[in-house]
């Protein structure tokens, strides 16, 4: 894939080469006083990539199931931020109640691909190939399940707590600064983020595996491209839909967990993730799981950059790369023309 | 389509309409004129906005709430507000047009930017350009003046008239949503609308006729933009004040719901949802308090009403209309003897 991609686009690879060769350069040499003049400090630069690489990471885990959803089923699920944080809710419930993090991951997943099934079955098939209805259906249950949380939870602050084993910082071999003692300073930076993002990258590379080279990948696959001949040629594409929309739902809930352990959970962080899912699938492309991958990373990036280098600006850089997306593939970076 | 029949009841009907809301003040109390009429009248301008976009041109846009927060922003920048800092204090009649300009070029820009997709995408790069708009204003200090935004935003007082007042207000806003209603009406008969409609129903065969479709479908959201943005300057003057709330993502939702739940098959159907909606919205507490629930349960209320809408009537407050008198039309036909002639004859459908 990415030969051919070479073959293709030589200038662009060069572009994206250049790019990569200078961002190593940037985290590993020692800057100059120059280069700290014009961007601050190497600290504030490293944490701003750090943060927007693990962002990228949770954003990754709610697009992923967005655009599987989308991709497979042309069902447009903007209930999908509600899925998110009532899963956060639970991950604290838990968390809370158990004292076991790990646990909580597990019930959130399971409970929330749970209520996948009964979206699938009870909603989604009942107004098949009705795209506005189903944008109309899930929004005004979005509204419904956001009053319902607020009820519940109240709209208070709620972090689901570190465990132990994962708190504090880990020394990353990345040098920060050097003092004027010649002492060298390595970078800090919390361990459970670091961890957290592993983990997204392990269940995106675990998803592309089983898209991939699994029987169940294959039927994914192709029913992405041609549902109707899938159908026909005797699978039991319903049983496959509700597969997948269990799994897009429960990666929802998971992320939720992630994101209560990383950020906060109120409400409104609901539109929050359902936004950020759209425009990751925007820019990714609908229905690509490596494209979900990108446009993740480069929003993440875009938004802590954003808010470190141009405070009021922030959005502007998100919604510019979003633009420029679509003036020049509107069909997203990894999507395909239809 | 039942057209207009000269003289038949649906005529009368419109014209006794017609001098009802014009007699309005003559019986209604200010708050009903100023908070119900007046704020219904611009929500449903806005949402004509959206329902001839969705209508006539096939494109669900969210992003009209936004054009008219864009416009109302306008108006408290280059005009006066209490904010004197940023405000630029510049008279009416340079403010207003200037803010109705500005904010029907950001609708004709995000409109060009949506229509280069299509069906549900348009919803999303809409609803997404809409969100910025909202965390833009809220970001933003030097211009926008970031959460706070702008208070104390009033309208000129004109031929020695305050337009702040209830029925001045009542009237400002009669006149520019009946101008707003019946010039969709016109545009969705003239060519222009009519091309409209063809590229919803089939764009590949207006393109084959030698139709510019995207051209067409820009020019619609430049159209509908210019309403919403009328209606986001009076939306200022009625409120005094813009803030990003305004322009929010409940909001903006909410334009949705008000043109859906009206219905989005004719112009009159937005301004029947955003009748139901402010009446819902004034009301909801103290009916939702006599049900022993508690008044904070309001979106509760809204969402699912929606829900049960969009589930057993897709085309809202207008399809049911539609639907009882065509069974009532039915059941009349069906006592006439012809018509029993007829079905005895051919056996035709149940």
């Amino acid at each position: 894939m990415m030969s051919a991609f070479v073959r293709a686009h030589p200038a662009w690879s060069a572009v994206i080469a250049i790019a990569l060769a200078l961002l190593l350069v940037a985290v590993f040499a020692h800057w100059p006083p120059g280069v700290v003049a014009v961007l601050g400090r190497k600290k504030i630069f490293l944490n701003a990539l750090l943060n927007g690489i693990t962002l990228g990471g949770l954003y990754f885990l709610v697009a992923s199931g967005f655009t599987l959803i989308f991709g497979l089923m042309k069902n447009v699920n903007l209930a999908h931020g509600s899925l998110y944080l009532f899963g956060g809710y639970i991950g604290f419930e838990i968390a809370e109640a158990t004292g076991w993090w790990l646990l909580s991951f597990v019930v959130a997943f399971l409970l929330v691909a749970a209520i996948g099934v009964v979206l699938q079955t009870l909603v989604f098939r009942r107004i098949e190939g009705q795209d506005l209805r189903q944008t109309l259906v899930t929004i005004g249950i979005s509204i419904v399940v956001a009053d319902l949380m607020l009820w519940i939870w109240g709209g208070d602050f709620y972090q689901i707590s570190t465990p132990e084993w994962l708190q504090g910082p880990m020394v990353l071999p990345v040098i920060s600064a050097i003092k004027s003692s010649g002492a060298v300073v390595y970078l800090k930076y919390p361990l459970v983020r670091i961890v957290i993002f592993l983990a997204s990258v392990a269940i995106g590379l675990a998803m592309w595996m089983a898209l991939n080279r699994t029987r169940i990948g294959m039927l994914i696959r192709a029913g992405v491209d041609d549902r109707e001949m899938l159908a026909a040629s005797g699978i039991g594409v319903q049983r496959v839909f509700v597969l997948v929309f269990a799994f897009g739902a429960g990666l929802a809930g998971l992320a939720g967990v992630v994101g209560g352990t990383f950020q906060s959970l109120a409400p409104g962080e609901d539109i929050r993730f359902l936004l950020a899912s759209l425009v990751v699938v925007i820019v990714g492309g609908m229905g690509s799981i490596v494209g979900a991958a990108l446009g993740a990373l480069l929003i993440g990036l875009a938004e802590q950059f954003g808010s470190v280098y141009m405070p009021t600006y922030a959005v502007v850089l998100t919604f510019l790369i979003m633009v420029l997306v679509l003036a020049f593939r509107p069909q997203g970076l990894m999507g395909r023309r239809t | 389509m039942s057209g207009m029949q000269p003289g038949g009841p649906r005529t009368a009907a419109a014209w006794l309409l017609g001098l009802i809301l014009l007699l309005m003040p003559a019986f209604a109390g200010d708050f009903v004129l100023f908070q119900i009429f007046g704020w219904a009248f611009i929500l449903g301008m806005i949402a004509l906005s959206l329902m001839f976009l969705a209508g006539y041109g096939g494109m669900v846009s969210l992003v009209q709430m936004s054009v008219a927060g864009c416009a109302a922003y306008m108006v408290a920048i280059f005009g006066d507000s209490a904010i004197t800092q940023i405000s630029l204090g510049w008279p009416w009649w340079i403010t207003v047009p200037l803010a109705i300009a500005i904010a029907t070029l950001f609708g004709t820009l995000a409109g060009a930017l949506a229509v280069r997709t299509q069906g549900i995408y348009t919803i999303m790069i809409t609803l997404a350009i809409a969100s910025a708009f909202f965390y833009f204003t809220r970001q933003n200090y030097v211009v926008f003046n970031g959460f706070s935004g702008f208070n104390g935003v009033l309208p000129p007082p004109l031929f020695g008239v305050d337009w702040r007042q209830p029925v001045p207000f009542y009237y400002l806003a009669l006149f520019f949503a009946a101008l707003a209603y019946f010039l969709v009406l016109y545009v969705s008969r003239a060519p222009f609308g009519l091309a409209l409609q063809g590229i919803r129903d089939n764009p590949r065969r207006m393109e084959a006729l030698g139709f510019n479709v995207v051209m067409h479908r820009i020019a619609a959201y430049a159209f509908a933009s210019a309403i919403a943005a009328v209606a986001g300057v009076l939306l200022v003057w009625l409120n005094a004040q813009v803030s990003p709330g305004t322009a929010g993502i409940g909001p903006v939702i909410d334009i949705l719901i008000i043109a859906v739940v009206g219905g989005l098959g004719r112009p009159i159907g937005p301004f029947i949802g955003a009748i139901i909606y402010v009446l819902l919205r004034t009301f909801a507490l103290d009916f939702l308090v006599s049900l022993g629930l508690s008044g904070e349960r309001f979106q509760l209320l809204i969402g699912a009403g929606f829900l049960v809408i969009v589930f057993w009537s897709p085309d809202g407050v207008l399809g049911l209309w539609d639907r009882t008198r065509e069974r009532i039309a039915s059941r009349d036909r069906q006592r006439s003897p012809l018509y029993r002639a007829i079905r005895g004859q051919t056996g035709g459908p149940a």
